[in-house]
Parts: structure tokens; sequence; C-alpha cells
């Protein structure tokens, strides 16, 4: 019997919404995933069942120099081919099946296992690349060619947990209370279509970045046409790929702090601009002419997690809810107010966040590194384009 | 030698509305009407209207309307009757048959083939009235990546000259010799009101337009009209002219009569002599030899202005424009085949190039194939016919277009492509002084600040509807357009899915 | 006051101001039958001189000091203090033509209405029923060779 398969992410483009969490200790100290469990399940309503996931940082302190992979796997050949393939191009520590929940009320998992790797030396050598760079085209080779194999997250000491279900199923069909983090996202998806499948759920990673994500962006197209310009694959043509893109773009290729990618994404508008002093307008001005694609339009709130902290932002007109608190040491984001207050009741400076405006929290340690940072940020050097180091000759359009 | 043409329209008046006021023979500069006081009536020489529609809008009674001449064809599909028509004034003349505007066949409109998309329950619309929506454009080269200082705010990479248009339209080349000069004085009065730039073509900066050479393009053509340091200086960028979409290939030619002294004193040429350009640029065989023209170009002006280079639309246009941006320029434009022209040879105009829309789609894909789309502006030109064509211009990728057509037709041309007559009865495409009177530039000028202003309007209603409140979110983002009746090989030129996907 | 100005360099001499002026100054307004049926025809207070080359609208300035209203031997050339508008009051011209001697302009005229000579001029379209605000001819301009202006006395 054959099965008519829906479409998934790739096939077609499918918008939708969602709830997303963020907690975080600035201080370092890492906390289970049972808070983060709890605020995203009271915004249940806003998922449907059909994608949920964590993102956590700091759960792995024993291997934090290695690459940690979780892999999800449709069926055994597929494992077994993307097991050789990482054998040549990584050099593997430790690899296990990633423990869960029998008992849940998850039903027809893939079969979901992670890798502590660090690239093989001499191919990161001879590949001309750096170490981030050569990991991430290896996880699109993987995601892109082997069929049946999806990369969830490839970050060092931080992994993604996600699935299809609602979130605080797929939290305890993964175990997530038995993990420390020092920063959790969590994410519920409410797609506009029937997509369900595992590898499409969010978080989104790239190498270290988690990105969760409520909105729709109108500005999909022009901010993935973009991208793709430099070696970026869209894929799965969901918003928040081409925003973890765009984010990896101007704060790792770029150089650009983590706020400053965030405001270019986030332009101010030009009557703002137009009233600034001088100095300020040049600036403002010439990020704007420079980086006019990079601009996200349309709904949106995204948490992104870094080994650095957490990042909110939301679209330049406030169209998506998302709020914030703080205890202590402690930083809680959430879409609703309520989902906040179910896990810190006597929380302080609970507040929204404004449109545009890149909400930035720091590990204390990250932090205090940073003040005493170069404010100049240093772009790579452009890399040649694949169709300028070819051998062989393209397909010759031109008449 | 008896001529075998036959008039081409039929004046039809209205013998209850005619009051015989004299208005129709007093406005036409073709002498087609005569109030004849004897018989009682207005007669017309139908054989010399060329349907310019001055006469049918001057008539205070609205007495007047041209037809077409009744005369049919044989029938066939074949040898239809302009066919044997434009046989027959060959057979008479022995010269190539002039044309004026843009190319009249009827080949796809692509634009009309393109819907655009509206925002439904996930993801809100927005209302122009109440949001800020921005239609602001920069054009002119970008680094890739640009160097700051975030903690105070400065910025390290030296940014190429940009020019900033409030609205993204600007008024394409059209020369002082080929346009009246009130014409052009009134783009330029429209252009500093709205905030954008007119463009001088190929005709020389005529002293009068100081006040705005801030909103000049210059032209550097084949010809060289009019060519000289202060004319690089004066304005606020420079376009060098390869081609055109009207007349790929071909160079241009003002006759001597249209060269009076105020012309001849612009372009830098004898009074009475005609103006030739010739078909290339005899400094640029080459590619490589572009660049030189580009960066003299850009020493003359001490690297303060953007320079443009213009191409029409032609086979191999995306390479053309990729090797452009190559050579240096900061500005491609692309003019396809249905753009205007005061006159050009009828068989080109009808023949040679491709549309706009297929152009401007793969020259724009090509430029991102190759990474270099965000390093240049992409402006497109030929025939925008309304906001909804420069949304979905900007849709396909241009970051602006050029206008010439419209802004004529908002100063009153009805598109009779008679031009390369110079007997133009709206004052625009004519040097006689008692026609050029016709064009009062301040009516012109609001006249076209109305149009622009409109069109941004509806502009900021449908990017409004997309959920899109910068326009730079809108250029290039194709899944904003859907093709309708188009196969799957237009799709795939054009880069967008189909209606119902 | 509001004045009607003639700019010369942009009169077309296409008379679209007279036969506004007569279809406004006509018994039924309609252009076709004030110009082929009324009898009398009516009359254009503004007259447009020269020719394709050369033209202007000469108009009355409805002068601060009107030379008309000076010479006028029965009161009918009259200006309003209030408005500025000159005006002759048909009931009291008794057509003596010293208002036509008198102008400076050539903007009076003398015809005969119903057997009676009376002066005819610009009113600025102030008379009953018609439409406030532009007068009929700079309405009928193409070309902004008529313009109706505010202006210092």
């Amino acid at each position: 019997m054959t099965h008519i398969r829906a479409p998934r992410e790739g096939d077609v483009r499918i918008p939708s919404g969602c709830a997303i969490a963020g907690i975080m200790d600035r201080s370092g100290e890492r906390h289970s995933g049972g808070d983060i469990l709890k605020s995203i399940a009271l915004m249940h309503d806003r998922s449907n069942g059909l994608g949920g996931g964590f993102a956590a940082y700091g759960i792995y302190p024993d291997y934090a120099e290695l690459r940690a992979f979780h892999i999800m796997y449709e069926s055994p050949e597929a494992r077994r081919e993307t097991e050789a393939y990482l054998d040549v191009h990584f050099i593997s520590e430790k690899q296990e099946r990633i423990p869960t929940d029998s008992s849940s009320r998850i039903r027809n998992a893939p079969d979901i296992w992670r890798y502590f790797v660090a690239p093989h030396p001499v191919r990161l050598s001879m590949s001309g690349m750096d170490e981030p760079e050569y990991t991430m085209q290896h996880v699109f080779h993987i995601n892109g060619c082997i069929d049946g194999a999806f990369v969830a997250s490839s970050g060092k000491n931080m992994g993604v947990f996600k699935g299809v279900g609602y979130p605080e199923d797929i939290g305890e069909f993964y175990r997530i209370e038995d993990y420390k983090a020092w920063a959790w996202t969590a994410h519920g998806r409410f797609p506009t279509n029937t997509p369900g499948w595992w590898g499409g759920a969010h978080p989104f990673t790239l190498l270290d970045w988690s990105v969760v994500h409520n909105g729709e962006i109108s500005s999909y197209d022009a901010n993935r046409r973009y991208v793709e310009q430099y070696g970026y694959d869209c894929e799965l043509q969901t918003d928040t790929e081409v925003i973890t893109y765009l984010f990896d773009l101007l704060a790792r290729r770029h150089g650009f702090s983590p706020e400053m990618a965030a405001h270019i994404m986030t332009a101010p508008a030009w009557d703002e601009i137009d009233r600034m002093e001088p100095s300020r307008r040049a600036f403002e001005t010439a990020l704007r002419i420079t980086y006019p694609s990079a601009l996200v339009n349309g709904p949106f709130s995204v948490i992104i997690g870094s080994n650095e902290g957490l990042l909110a932002l939301n679209d330049r007109l406030k169209l998506r809810a998302l709020m914030t608190a703080e205890k202590g040491s402690m930083v809680y984001l959430a879409s609703e107010q309520a989902a906040i207050e179910a896990v810190c009741p006597d929380a302080e400076n609970v507040r929204s966040l404004d449109g545009g405006v890149p909400f930035l929290v720091l590990l204390d340690s990250v932090a205090e590194r940073k003040r005493q940072e170069n404010p100049e940020n240093s772009p790579e050097q452009p890399r040649p384009r694949a169709l300028e180091v070819g051998l062989q000759p393209s397909v010759r359009k031109e008449a | 030698m008896l001529d075998y043409l036959i008039p081409r329209y039929k004046v039809l008046r209205d013998a209850d509305l005619c009051t015989r006021c004299g208005v129709c023979e007093r406005t036409c500069s073709n002498d087609v009407h005569r109030v004849d006081e004897q018989a009682g009536r207005v007669t017309a020489d139908h054989m010399k209207c060329v349907n310019c529609q001055r006469c049918v809008t001057m008539c205070p009674t609205h007495a007047l309307a041209i037809g077409k001449w009744p005369q049919v064809g044989n029938g066939s599909s074949n040898w239809t009757l302009e066919c044997l028509q434009d046989i027959a004034k060959q057979a008479q003349t022995g010269g190539v048959l002039l044309a004026s505007m843009g190319n009249p066949q009827p080949h796809p409109i692509y634009w009309d083939h393109l819907l655009l998309n509206a925002s439904q329950v996930t993801n809100p619309s927005i209302d122009p009235l109440r949001e800020p929506m921005e239609t602001r454009v920069f054009l002119g080269a970008r680094p890739e990546a640009l160097k700051v200082n975030e903690r105070d705010h400065t910025v390290m990479t030296k940014l190429p000259p940009q020019i900033k248009l409030d609205v993204p339209v600007m008024f394409s080349a059209m020369s002082f010799g080929s346009i009246s000069l009130n014409a052009q004085t009134a783009l330029a009065m429209a252009a500093q009101e709205l905030g954008t730039f007119f463009n001088t073509g190929e005709g020389g900066f005529h002293h009068s337009l100081k006040p705005y050479a801030d909103n000049a393009i210059v032209q550097v053509a084949s010809g060289r009209f009019g060519v000289s340091p202060e004319y690089l200086n004066t304005a606020a960028a420079i376009e060098i002219k390869i081609g055109q979409g009207a007349k790929p290939g071909i160079g241009g030619h003002l006759p001597g009569e249209k060269i009076d002294a105020e012309v001849s004193r612009t372009r830098m040429i004898p009074q009475g002599t005609d103006a030739i350009s010739p078909a290339p640029h005899h400094d640029i065989y080459s590619i490589e030899d572009l660049r030189q023209l580009i960066f003299s170009l850009k020493e003359a002006t001490r690297y303060t202005k953007p320079v443009a280079v213009k191409i029409a639309a032609v086979h191999n246009v995306a390479a053309i424009a990729s090797g452009s941006a190559r050579a240096g320029a900061d500005i491609i434009v692309v003019d396809g085949f249905r753009g205007g022209t005061g006159a050009a040879p009828k068989r080109i105009r009808d023949n040679v190039g491709i549309p706009i829309e297929l152009a401007l789609a793969s020259v724009d894909e090509r430029l991102r194939e190759e990474g270099i789309r965000s390093t240049v502006s992409l402006v497109a030109a030929g025939s925008i016919r309304s906001s909804a064509d420069i949304v979905r211009a900007i849709a396909l990728g241009a970051d602006a277009v050029y206008v010439a057509s419209a802004a004529l037709i908002a100063l009153g041309c009805h598109q009779c492509q008679d031009c390369s007559s110079g007997k133009c009865n709206w004052g625009i495409a004519t040097q006689r002084p008692e026609l050029v009177k016709r064009l009062n530039p301040e009516v012109g000028a609001q006249r076209v600040v109305n149009l622009i202003r409109a069109w941004n309007h509806e502009i900021q209603e449908m990017m409004g509807g997309m959920g899109i409140n910068a326009i730079e979110s809108l250029r290039g983002n194709r899944l904003m357009l859907r093709g309708i009746g188009l196969t799957d090989r237009e799709l795939t030129i054009l880069g967008v899915k189909h209606a119902g996907e | 006051m509001k004045r009607i100005y003639a700019i010369e360099a942009w009169c077309l001499g296409c008379k679209r101001c007279e036969i506004a002026c007569k279809t406004q100054h006509s018994a039924t307004r309609d252009t076709v039958k004030a110009l082929t049926q009324e009898q009398p025809s009516p009359t254009s207070r503004v007259q447009v001189e020269g020719d394709r080359f050369l033209s202007l609208a000469v108009n009355c300035r409805h002068c601060a000091q009107p030379k008309c209203v000076k010479g006028c031997i029965s009161g009918a050339m009259q200006k309003d203090p209030a408005s500025g508008l000159v005006t002759s009051d048909p009931a009291k011209c008794v057509g003596c033509r010293t208002c036509v001697s008198m102008c400076p302009f050539g903007c009076v005229q003398v015809v005969s209405v119903e057997g009676r000579d009376i002066a005819l001029k610009c009113d600025l379209c102030t008379e009953d029923g018609c439409i406030p605000g532009e007068p009929a001819c700079v309405a009928a301009c193409p070309n902004g060779a008529l313009v109706y202006w505010e202006s210092e006395e």
C-alpha cells in the first residue's frame, strides 16, 4: 500500500504561527529542563501538535570542545550511510542513541543518535575552510544528500531535541528534565499546513546558533535570494531557516555583534534616521544601503541562542507578542506573560519587547569579555564562488 | 507619380455638436481641419491626420473623434493593410521606414501575466495610512560587507557614491532636441518636486536647467553631444548609453531642421547640421573598453558620482549586464523592446530585442548566481505603464524603474507615433516655437507630479497588502508574484510559480 | 482682490476662453446652442489678439482707479468697494461709449441688445447662476495662459 505523502518543508512553503519561550541564567549556573517544559506547556493552544522542540546550552560540559551532532534517522540504511560519511570527515569521540521515554505519547519516532566529533584534521586543513565552515558544509551535505538522515543540531556543548507532537510531549519523550543547561529555548508549532516530519520541527540550528521563531515574514523571498548568493541553500523554505542564515552571514561572516546583526535585520525607519544627528544618520544610512535585502519584514518574534547567550528580536512594527522578565540572574522570555509567571510568579521587570530593538542576554563572563573587545567588526574575505573555482565548464547559457 | 497611400484615420465630426468655433483648425499643426465659412461647415483632410487627439481633447463641445479609415484589407492575416501600405510607402520613397514610440507588435506583455499577492490571516496586511510605508531607494554600487565601529556608530568602509530616490521611479533619457526644452523642464521640475531624477539624454545640459542639476542624470552616448567636464560634474549621476530598447544596435539621427540655436548651443554642434550618433561608441568595441570609459568618467568626476550603464534588452542581456557590472558600472539599466523612441527604423523597432520582463528576470538571476547582485543597482525600463508594473518589476528584481512614455502621456502625449515629423501638437517632440509653447512646464510638471504621487500611493497600498513596509523587502521577492497563462519555460525564466501553486 | 492675468508666453491663440465666455454669458449656458442658435448671439468679454505664433487674451483688469468708471456719464459703470469688481449695470447704461474710449486696454464693448446699445465687460463670472471660483475663461485655458490670482490693489 502506498501512502500519499503530505508535502514537507522544502517541497512547499508552509507558513506557521507558534509559541516560543526561553530561560537563561546569566551566571552560567545550569538548570534542568523542568521550567522550560512548564512554560511552553502553558501555551498549549498556540501550537497544534505538529511540532515542538527545545534547544539547550551547556548540557555537554564533558565534551565542550567537540561538536555534538544530534542526528535523526528514518532507516538503518540512512544511519549506516551517515556514519560512514562522518567517519571520513570527522573523528568521533563518542556516539550513542539519545535516551527517550518509550511511555510517552509520542509515536513513530525516528531513530535518534548523538555523536561527539571533531573535524578530521588533515581534511580540514586541505579544505581551505575554517572549522565552522567545514562543519557547516558537511551538515548541509548530510541534510541535503543523504536520504532519511537529518542533523538536528551540530553545535558545541549544546543540543536540540525536537519532533512532531505538542512541545510538552516532545520534552517528556526526550526526558529533557534529565539535562542541565544554562540556557533553554522552546518552540511549539502551529503550521497552517500538515507537514509532520521530525526534521522540520524547530528549533532550527546552524552550528552553535539555534533559532525559535514565531511569525510569517513577508520579505522571505527577498531574504532567501540574498543569502543564497553566498552559498546558503534554503532547502526547507522556512522563515526560521532564512533568519538563521541571515544571522550567520551578518554575525559570523561579516563579523557584526549579534545586536548589530539584529539591528540590521530590523533597521530603523527612514523617518527615524532622518531625525538623527548627522554622524549617526550616516551610519544608519550606510547600513541600510549596504544591507537592504537583510531587512526582515512582516510579523515575527525570534529567540536566537548561542554559546554566548540569548538574543530576542521582534519585527519593527511589533506585530508579534514577546514578553521578557527577570529575577536575579535569571531571564525569562515567552510569547505570553502567563508562561513566564507559571515558572517565576514573582518575576521582575516584566515587559513587552519593543519592535525592532534587539534584546540581548549574555553570560556574565561573556559580557565581561565583550567589554574589552575591539568594537570594529572584521568581515571575512569573500571566498571564491563555486563557479569561479570549478574545472568543468558549466552549461553554456548565453547565445 | 501617384501616391498609392491611403489615409490611416478618419476624422469623425458630429454635425449636431460642431459650432464651427475653429478651435480644431487653430490647434492642428498638420492642417487637417478647415472652417469653410462659405459652405457653413468644417472640413477635414483625413490623409494628414496622425491621430494625436489634440483636436478631440480641445474641442469645446466634444464634437470630434478619430476613427479608423474604413478601408478593409483582403482578409489575409499575412498581407495586411499595414503591410501593403508599408510597401507602397517604400515603393514611393525608396527610404527606410521611420517610426516612433515603442514596439507595438502583439507580443505577450508579461506584466499582464503576473499577479500580485496579499496577506490573509497568518500575516497582517499593513495600512499605509496608519503605518510608515517606505519607498525610498538608493542607487549606486555597494560593498558586499560593511566595516563599522559599533561603539562609536561610525562607518569605516568608504561607501561608493549613491543617489537617493524618494519614489522608485525616474524619468528616462530624453534629449533636448528629441523633446522640447519645455518638456524637459517639466520633467526636471517634477523630478525635483518628487525627490527623483530626470535624464538629459544625449542632448547636453541646457543652462536653464541649472536649478535642477541635483536631480539630473547626464548621459554620455555614442555621439558625445554636449559632453564636457562641466556637464559631467553638473549632475547627480552619469549614464553611459550603450543601447536603447526601441532600437538596439542602432544609433541616433536628429535632423538638421531640429537643430536650432538653442539645441546647437546645448549639444555643442553647428546649427542646422544633422546630429548623428553612431551605432556603437567608437571607443568601445569590447567590454574592457567600456571599463576604460567608466573609469574615465569616474576620474573626471573624482569618484563622486555613480556611473550607470544602459543596455538594450537583447538575447544575451544577462551576460552583458554581468560584464558591465564587472567593468565597474554602479547602476545597470536594462531597457526592454517596448521602450519608446523619438525616431527609429520601423523594422528595428518592431523586430529587435526582447521584453523587459524576461530580460530583467534573467539579469537579476544571473547577477545572483554570480553573487554580485547586492553590489550593483539594477534599473528596469521599457514600457512601465502603471504602479502595478512597477511593483512587478521590483518583485522580479529591479531596484527602481525608469519611465518615459508614461511621463510624456501625463504631459499630453497620445502615442500617435509621429514624433519624427517634428510637428508634435502637444509641444513635446518638436522644436517649433509655436508648438513648443503649447507645453507650459508648470502645468506639465504638476501633471507628472500628480501621476507619480498617485502611483506611489498605489505602490504603498499594494506593499501594505503584502505585509511589506519597506520597498527593499519587495525587491527580488518573486514569491509575491504568480504567473497566469504562462508556459513552464516562461515561468522558469521569470522565476515565478503559476497561480494556484 | 483676485484678478485674471493673461500670460502671453503660454497663450496658444486657440480661443477656447472666448467660447467659454460666450457660453457663460449666454441665455442657455449650452455651448452648442449659444454658438449656433441663440439670438442675439452672446458676446465674449475676453478677446484673443494675435496669431498662433504670438497671441494674448485681453481681459478687463478691474483697475484700482478704473477710467471707465470715472468716465461713465450715467452711473452704470461701478466699482464695488468691497470686492473691487468693476461692472456695468445694463439698466442704467445709455450706450454713450465713453467707457470704451476711456479704457486703456480696450476691454469694454458696446453691443446692441434688444435694440438698445449697452456696454458689456468681464464680470469675473459673478452673474447670477455662475459657478463661484474660477472664471470660465481660466477654467477653459489648456495651457495656464490665463490665471486667476490674488494680487495687491
